[in-house]
């Protein structure tokens, strides 16, 4: 805060100029966590809205006629991949490794990304097959509500992995951008968190109660 | 949606005006006044800046400024501006009432009319209002340089004010929600109103919303990150820990108000069946989560009110604020009550009566807080040395008028009462005994508190002073009566009446909204004449109240980097402190560049892109909507590659401008405080006990 920033963060190693951070880097990294705690919320409204819906199929299909655990699995084995990934560019970037291997991991985690958008999709397609559209009734509207708003968030990580690698190639590992990926790094790790929630409450809890 | 043109549902019949044409009626009237209003208003504005020729200042210092100073008078701009409206809007519907049976508007501009009253006072004068203060005196108060992180604020503001206009927008095309302002579904869905009004409350609701929850981040992060050296928790101003509440409410209540305001979205757009009577929707998962909203938003608006009357009792009592510790727990316990009682709003909405009571007893349980603080304030006043200014006429007048609406609050708790009057008047008089007093008030006396600070010049205590007693006044004639027709069963938002015992209580509340609206004409009065007399009444020195807090200790108007030097605190009531200890008015031992934000047009762009977006989707215009949130979206991550946010002020000018000061402290004549509303006070407090 005053003048001089806090090198107490260890991933980041403040002192180049220009993108040198110019407020205490703790300070941006909480501002993420509140941020996080926002939209943890939103979630959880959303949760609880799902939650509330389980059985109101109007006649419609149900969990147990529209959801494929054998894709489940995969989209879960490659989200979970996925923070492994980030979690090894975050080392990377901390131990001052090449910016070509930090940038290997960071494109892995990328395709993984784009790997589980892609499954998902595909059953939202194969869910439609079967006339599960959100339009049918309100358990499939609180689905749709909440499913894709995870999706919505990964693909939106996505946007920012790929805007940060094109940043990186173009100035290179400024701090300010280091800071970036950190803040990058906990987002990716709460959607996992988020993405546990769905398994266990969206599709395990509405296939036991639906 | 293919039915429609390439404009969407936009056409010639969707001008208020042409409604009047085929339907040359005194409702449509009225709507036409208030739509060529709108648009005369735009019209002179823009003419008058380019006459002037000021677009260029406009810019440089305001639109593209990070300051959070200036962010703060911005939206206290904004916020008066809609109030003006909202207000207009409250008289035309005590006309209507007041003249019932024979009204002279439609049942459905009678229900815009209330639908835009309450979420433009809710969303768009009280937030905002809120905010600009906060935004203003909470850095200072606690000797920061500026918010966290100033650019989003910059955006939070943007988008607020986008939805602002998109409401006004609403008075010239197309129609507003008929729905009130919590927009309860299944009225508002597609099936029973496939017009555009619901979608604009919808949009302002969606993007004002998530303007707040950023400015929530904000403020909690500037508080727990951004305290000067020394201002541990309990020694900020009383103003800043209602502030970090206020936040917090903002950081976990606005959410569910934005998940109901998308869900009733999709239900109106993509056919969702959230909401909906048939195929398993469920209207009261709406209301369920509005009022999760909704209970802490009174919470969110009045705490920051409790603070700035906090400052205003202990600075214009020149004492210590009493029970400083007793008064933070109160406000944090309201915080975490404030999530306890939401279902109060729908006890009779099919709830067992044990549910009923736990929440009836959890609402009762607020008095218990809101009580400590009232004996506080009273404590604080005992044996003071009180000035009778504008600020503690707001003060007081809401001291005793707050008593009564939350009295009247502890009776609505009680379910078996609630089952009486819900519904009806009697519940609308007590909200608004609660938002006037408890919000409105102290954000007027905040206004009159802080504003020489921001401007350098006092405003016309005369004036302020006829201006509290004419809201004091007009407020209680106005809304007392709403409790007696209340009781005897009028009930809300009804357009007409047949029964004419009402009418009397109609009548006394139709002579107070006049006296209420004489009371706006004052503050503008006062404005205009403080304006005029500016040079009689400048503060150069900034210390006009013989203020308590860091906001003092600095010049007037304040420089754009809030302090030469960043304070060191010791005590609670640090500038008194300084000022007895002859530490106030010290040139800093060495000056040093200070670096602020550069200025960033990024809020601008979002403003208008985000209002042009909004304004797609209500219309269905699909391919504007598209282009607007890819722009939205290539804006925001272009401004991700400006690698040099900061700007730095040399020490050099630093230390002229402080040494100008000081030179002109040294000139000044300390001033007591019998003296404080005379043109002797330049802003020079003398010591006093």
């Amino acid at each position: 805060m005053n003048g001089t920033p806090s090198t107490s963060n260890p991933s980041v190693n403040p002192g180049q100029v220009p993108g040198a951070i110019h407020k205490d880097p703790d300070m941006v990294i909480f501002g993420f966590w509140v941020f996080m705690m926002s939209d943890l919320i939103f979630f959880g409204v959303v949760f609880a809205i799902y939650i509330t819906m389980i059985g109101a199929t109007a006649g419609g299909p149900g969990p147990r006629e529209l959801f494929d655990f054998g894709s489940l699995f995969a989209q879960t084995m490659l989200l979970l991949t996925s923070s492994l990934t980030v979690g090894i560019a975050t080392v990377t970037m901390k131990h001052q490794r090449s910016q070509a291997s930090f940038l290997f991991w960071v494109v892995v985690t990328l395709i993984l990304g784009l790997g589980f958008l892609t499954l998902e999709l595909y059953d939202f397609s194969q869910m439609a097959a079967q006339g599960g559209v959100p339009q049918r009734s309100g358990y499939l509207s609180a689905f749709f509500g909440l499913v894709p708003l995870h999706g919505l968030h990964v693909s939106f990580g996505c946007l920012w992995m790929l805007v940060l690698i094109v940043q990186i190639c173009k100035v290179g590992m400024l701090d300010i951008i280091k800071l970036r990926f950190l803040r990058l790094a906990l987002f990716w790790h709460f959607l996992d968190l988020i993405w546990i929630g769905i398994f266990s409450v969206v599709y395990f809890g509405g296939w036991v109660y639906g | 949606m293919n039915e429609y043109g390439w404009l969407g549902k936009l056409n010639w019949d969707s001008l208020v005006f042409s409604k009047l044409i085929t339907d040359p009626s005194v409702s449509e009237f009225v709507a036409s006044t208030a739509g060529s209003i709108v648009i005369i208003a735009t019209v002179a504005i823009l003419g008058l800046l380019t006459w002037f020729r000021v677009w260029g200042t406009l810019w440089s210092e305001w639109l593209t400024s990070t300051d959070h100073k200036r962010i703060g008078i911005m939206y206290i701009v904004f916020a008066l501006v809609m109030m003006t409206r909202g207000l207009l809007e409250g008289m035309v519907m005590r006309a209507q009432q007041a003249a019932a049976p024979d009204g002279f508007l439609y049942a459905d501009h009678f229900a815009q009319l209330f639908s835009t009253h309450g979420t433009i006072m809710i969303f768009f004068v009280a937030v905002p209002f809120v905010v600009g203060l906060v935004n203003y005196a909470m850095p200072l108060q606690i000797g920061a340089r500026d918010v966290a992180f100033p650019v989003l604020n910059q955006i939070s503001l943007a988008v607020t004010v986008a939805s602002g206009i998109l409401l006004m927008v609403s008075l010239v095309v197309g129609e507003f929600s008929t729905g009130g302002w919590s927009a309860y579904p299944p009225y508002t869905g597609g099936d029973f109103n496939p017009g555009v009004g619901p979608d604009y409350w919808i949009w302002a609701i969606v993007f004002s919303g998530a303007g707040t929850t950023l400015t929530g981040i904000n403020f909690t992060v500037t508080i727990i990150k951004c305290r000067a050296a020394g201002m541990k928790f309990f020694r900020m101003p009383m103003f800043c820990w209602t502030v970090l509440c206020s936040s917090i409410l903002m950081i976990f209540a606005m959410p569910p108000l934005s998940v109901a305001a998308l869900m009733l979205g999709f239900d109106r757009y993509l056919d969702f069946h959230f909401f909906t009577n048939d195929l398993g929707g469920n209207m009261m998962n709406y209301a369920n989560l509005f009022w999760l909203f909704g209970h802490p938003e009174v919470y969110l608006l009045v705490l920051p009110a409790y603070g700035i009357f906090s400052e205003v009792f202990s600075t214009f009592s020149a004492k210590r604020l009493y029970g400083y510790k007793s008064l933070v727990i109160a406000t944090m316990s309201i915080g975490v009550l404030s999530f306890t009682v939401w279902l109060h709003h729908f006890f009779t909405m099919g709830q067992s009566p044990t549910i009923n009571i736990v929440f009836g007893i959890a609402t009762m349980l607020i008095a218990v807080p809101t009580g400590v603080k009232v004996y506080d304030w009273m404590a604080t006043m005992y044996r003071g040395r009180i000035r009778f200014t504008t600020p503690m006429i707001y003060s007081i007048g809401f001291l005793i008028l707050f008593v009564i609406g939350g009295l009247s609050g502890v009776i609505l708790a009680n379910p078996t009462v609630d089952f009486q009057v819900h519904n009806t008047l009697f519940l609308v008089a007590h909200f608004h005994n609660v938002l006037i007093p408890g919000v409105l008030f102290g954000l007027l006396a905040g206004y009159n508190y802080w504003f020489p600070k921001a401007f350098g010049f006092r405003l016309n205590d005369k004036l302020g002073r006829w201006s509290a007693f004419l809201w004091v006044l007009g407020f209680m004639l106005t809304f007392f009566p709403l409790y007696g027709a209340g009781l005897l069963g009028m009930p809300r938002r009804s357009f007409s009446y047949m029964d004419l015992t009402f009418k009397p209580y109609m009548l006394v509340a139709f002579v107070g909204a006049m006296v209420v609206l004489c009371a706006l004409i004052s503050l503008v009065v006062q404005l205009v004449v403080s304006l005029r007399d500016r040079d009689k009444n400048r503060v150069p020195v900034g210390d006009p109240w013989d203020g308590r807090s860091l906001e003092w200790s600095i010049p007037a108007p304040a420089p754009s980097y809030n302090f030469a030097e960043l304070p060191r605190v010791t005590d609670r009531d640090e500038f008194t402190e300084a000022k007895e200890q002859g530490r106030a008015y010290l040139a800093p031992k060495v000056y040093r560049d200070i670096e602020v934000p550069k200025n960033n047009p990024l809020g601008f762009i979002l403003c208008v892109l985000s209002g042009i977006l909004m304004f797609a989707l209500v219309w269905y215009i699909w391919w504007l909507a598209l282009i607007s949130a890819v722009a939205i979206i290539v804006a925001v991550i272009a401004s991700t590659f400006r690698w040099d946010s900061e700007r730095v002020i040399p020490a050099s000018q630093v230390q002229e401008d402080t040494e100008k000061w000081l030179e002109q402290v040294k000139k000044s004549r300390a001033v007591g405080r019998d003296l404080e509303n005379t043109p002797a006070n330049v802003g020079y407090a003398k010591l006093e006990h």
